[in-house]
């Protein structure tokens, strides 16, 4: 007779686990970020459209519904490979038809040619140019993302995309890059060499 | 737990560490020399943390020794002075003392020799001061941290709160440097009494000098000054109450001396050595009651304070074997170093290097022509022989040398391999952030890796990351306002139109009664009387149907709702027999009254709108014909420019 006690005290414990458990489950679910809000917190959110989507987050939706992960060219080959982590698919190069990875660029106004027409205003996804109607308009660097969208709508063609400027405090250490300074005995040339130094 | 160091406490160790050939000894054997004035000094405004100044002189301007050039800007920055008095012939983009070798904006200062000083206003009576004040006039007089990265002093002091030792570190561990060792012999009294008004600023309880165990004459200037500061002390103190003796023991600034082993200048190193005491991950050194400054900074606030003269010198190791007289100099900001190097004998050999900094920590000169800047401690000038440029690199054989020799307690092979990876989370989980840049693995390193190398890189990859990352939240949050505002105008606009089509719609009803009244027709009169009636009645059935509550009102709502639904179409269609009906008889009631000619006042009233809309019609087209035709001459202009465009490469 000692199995069956065995056998109804191993059922019993299991099934008082399993309520617990059960209970636990839905007491102290933890509600995650839903994979649409992951996937667009990846996207780099210029609002740009390249990917065929209006904006970011329809592209996130689509991705969430299975459409290609590499259709965004401002989010690049380091996107594609975050999400292709996030959900567990392949990374694919990018996808040429939609575009190239481009360098970044800012949107910058030529504010004597602006007329002040405010087209620019409307076709800017984060509202980052700053005029009204018939006022010379000008872009807010810090805020425009770059994505081109208002440099057709102007009539008189005036905003220039021009590439960021690398500051000092956003160099990547690509030293392999910058020519150093070698002093030859009585010439100054200067060659390529990185920097790396140490004491023999 | 409060931190408490004595005399004879014991010196700890902290993990790793290495012993480099020192090669100290040409340049602190002499004096810290004073060069003539450079023919051009070039002050660039960005030399600290923090955003630039906005600049307060122009081109062409005369300004005298000590004033300020730029005003600081947001978030506590530090103002640049001119270093001597001279005229400035130029603001414009030169190459900074910066690894990357970008430029900046520098002012070009032409020195007219005669040294003539902008009105200096020294602190007399610092007592009286409020924390605040000092540290304005600290911060007015552009002090930053003189050892590391030019963190700007005041921000340093003001951000510590309950500091119970405040450290001045004369470690000066890196090898070829001795402009602190140098500037100690020298100014010990000064660098103490530098010291004392930190230790005042701070409230700190006890004032320890930390001294490397190779500079004994630096350590015996020291320890001179000190008893000369008690003897003083002890005039200053007489007749003070019985508390003031302990007071007194307490102020007694503690030298400690720490063996000689790198890095042990590091500022977490050196804590670790005299406390025995960690500072915690991310942390900083006021977290567990320790503030620590640099010996050049403790004299350069002595200068500020006592004298009211501004940060517009430091002094700057000029070495290395391609150096003829190697020492060390008192360097105006912003003499170029190519002019250093001049008075020093330089004599460039074969494909000579030169190096910012130390061996270590240093970095190789994209141009000679980088000025010194507030936290230039040397330049170094070192022979093929001296220094072997590094050499190929090769495969890791994880040796685990770097991992012994690393003073973070870090693996840095792991790291290399998750660098080289571009593994970035991988890289925080080993706590990159916590690498100092020491360079003690890559010296180690029997493959020859450039391992800080990587790091460095890794780690702007990673603030780039995490920058980008701020902006594009940004970003979306910008774009998502913008949708709820274009969602909200859009509402507003359907609004307006639901509002102006009812106005229509009441000032239609209103017609048709009085077409209809004025018809005289009372069969249909009667008829639309008893309609609105019969609508006003299911109106309010309907709506004092929905408190009856959801249940089984399901059931009765629908046949009703059906019922309602053909009244209402039934309505509608007698509305618009009705309406179409007002309209003719109006339109044959006016037709009659213009062919009488009788009623001119109906007459008036509607041709005026008819004007303005004539009117406002025509100022449309005035305006799209004056678009098209500025369009026209755009294009025009535009064809006109490419084909004097093409023209000219016609020509060329
Ligand atoms: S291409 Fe990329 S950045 Fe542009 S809208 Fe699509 S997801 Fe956003
Ligand atoms: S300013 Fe132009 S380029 Fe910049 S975000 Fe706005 S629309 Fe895009
Ligand atoms: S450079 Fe970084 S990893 Fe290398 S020894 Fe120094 S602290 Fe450790
Ligand atoms: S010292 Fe160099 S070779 Fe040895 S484990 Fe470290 S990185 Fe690898």
């Amino acid at each position: 007779m000692s199995w069956l006690v065995g056998i109804i005290a191993l059922s019993a414990i299991a099934l008082a686990a399993g309520l617990i458990l059960g209970f636990a489950a839905i007491r102290f679910r933890v509600e995650s970020d839903p994979i649409v809000e992951q996937i667009d917190g990846l996207l780099p959110q210029t609002q740009c459209g390249q990917c065929g989507y209006p904006g970011c987050r329809p592209y996130a939706e689509a991705i969430a519904n299975g459409d290609e992960l590499n259709k965004c060219p401002p989010g690049g080959q380091a996107t594609i490979d975050q999400l292709a982590d996030l959900l567990g698919r392949e990374a694919k190069p990018l996808d040429e038809a939609h575009g190239e990875e481009a360098q970044k660029t800012v949107a910058v106004i030529r504010e004597d040619e602006c007329i002040g027409c405010t087209k620019c205003i409307q076709a800017c996804p984060v509202d980052a140019i700053l005029g009204a109607a018939k006022q010379m308009h000008t872009v807010i660097a810090d805020e425009c993302t770059g994505c081109d969208l208002c440099v057709e709508p102007c009539p008189v063609d005036c905003i220039d995309m021009v590439p960021v400027a690398t500051k000092p405090e956003r160099w990547k250490w690509q030293l392999d890059q910058i020519p150093v300074a070698v002093v030859d005995a009585g010439q100054n040339t200067a060659t390529s060499a990185p920097s790396a130094s140490k004491v023999s | 737990m409060a931190v408490e160091i004595s005399a004879t406490s014991k010196l700890w160790r902290f993990p790793g560490g290495i012993h480099p050939p020192e090669r100290k000894a040409p340049a602190n054997l002499n004096n810290i020399q004073r060069f003539p004035l450079p023919p051009m000094l070039f002050i660039p405004l960005h030399q600290h943390i923090g955003e630039d100044g906005e600049l307060c002189v122009a081109v062409g301007d005369y300004v005298l020794k000590g004033q300020p050039l730029t005003i600081p800007g947001v978030n506590n920055g530090l103002p640049v002075h001119a270093t001597t008095s001279g005229t400035i012939t130029a603001i414009h983009e030169h190459p900074l003392n910066h690894p990357s070798g970008l430029t900046g904006l520098t002012v070009c200062l032409e020195p007219d020799g005669k040294e003539a000083w902008y009105p200096r206003q020294p602190l007399n009576n610092m007592d009286a001061l409020s924390q605040r004040e000092v540290l304005q006039h600290l911060q007015a007089m552009g002090i930053a941290g003189l050892g590391g990265a030019g963190f700007p002093t005041a921000r340093k002091v003001a951000g510590a709160k309950n500091i119970d030792v405040l450290i001045i570190n004369g470690v000066e561990c890196e090898p070829y440097i001795a402009s602190d060792d140098r500037l100690m012999r020298e100014h010990a009294k000064e660098i103490l009494a530098g010291s004392h008004i930190l230790q005042k600023l701070t409230f700190a309880k006890q004032l320890v000098i930390a001294i490397e165990d190779n500079k004994p004459e630096a350590a015996a200037a020291f320890r001179e000054a000190i008893e000369q500061f008690s003897v003083t002390a002890d005039f200053s103190a007489d007749g003070a109450d019985p508390a003031g003796s302990a007071a007194r023991t307490n102020r007694q600034p503690i030298l400690k001396i720490v063996p000689t082993r790198y890095p042990s200048g590091g500022e977490k190193q050196l804590i670790q050595v005299l406390t025995g005491k960690q500072v915690p991950v991310r942390g900083l050194p006021a977290d567990i009651g320790i503030l620590m400054q640099n010996v050049a900074t403790a004299y350069a606030v002595e200068r500020a304070v006592n004298h009211g003269e501004p940060l517009l010198e430091r002094v700057v190791t000029i070495t290395g074997e391609a150096v003829k007289n190697p020492g060390t100099a008192w360097a105006l900001l912003g003499t170029p170093i190519d002019y250093l190097l001049a008075q020093s004998g330089f004599k460039p050999g074969k494909k000579q290097r030169v190096i910012m900094g130390g061996p270590m920590m240093g970095f190789t000169v994209t141009n000679l022509q980088i000025p010194v800047i507030k936290t230039t401690n040397c330049v170094l000038a070192p022979t093929h022989k001296e220094l072997t440029p590094p050499q190929a690199e090769m495969a890791c054989i994880r040796c685990g040398a770097c991992e012994i020799a690393c003073p973070a307690s870090l693996l840095p092979q792991q790291l290399q391999w998750l660098a080289k990876a571009q593994d970035y989370a991988g890289l925080k989980q080993h706590h990159l952030a916590d690498c100092i840049e020491c360079g003690a693995c890559a010296y180690v390193c029997p493959s020859q890796i450039p391992l800080v190398q990587y790091y460095r890189q890794a780690k702007a990859e990673i603030r780039e990351q995490t920058i980008e990352q701020q902006k594009s939240e940004i970003a979306r949050q910008r774009f998502e306002a913008r949708q709820a505002r274009l969602e909200r105008e859009k509402e507003e606009r359907l609004e307006k139109h639901r509002k102006a089509a009812e106005a229509r719609k009441a000032a239609q009803a209103a017609r048709q009664s009085e077409a209809t009244a004025t018809e005289q027709d009372p069969v249909k009169a009667a008829l639309a009387r008893v309609k609105a009636k019969k609508a006003q009645q299911t109106a309010p059935a309907a709506n004092t149907e929905s408190p009856q509550g959801p249940a089984g009102s399901a059931s009765q709502t629908t046949p009703e709702h059906k019922v309602d639904q053909k009244t209402d179409q039934k309505d509608a269609v007698a509305a618009a027999v009705a309406r179409a009906k007002a309209k003719k008889a109006e339109r044959d009631r006016l037709a009659q009254a213009e062919n009488n000619n009788e009623a001119e006042k109906p007459i008036a009233a509607k041709n005026a709108p008819d004007h303005d809309k004539k009117d406002a019609v025509a100022a449309a087209v005035a305006r799209a014909k004056a678009k098209k035709a500025e369009r026209e001459r755009l294009a025009q202009a535009e064809n006109n420019a490419s084909t004097t465009n093409t023209k000219g490469s016609d020509n060329g």
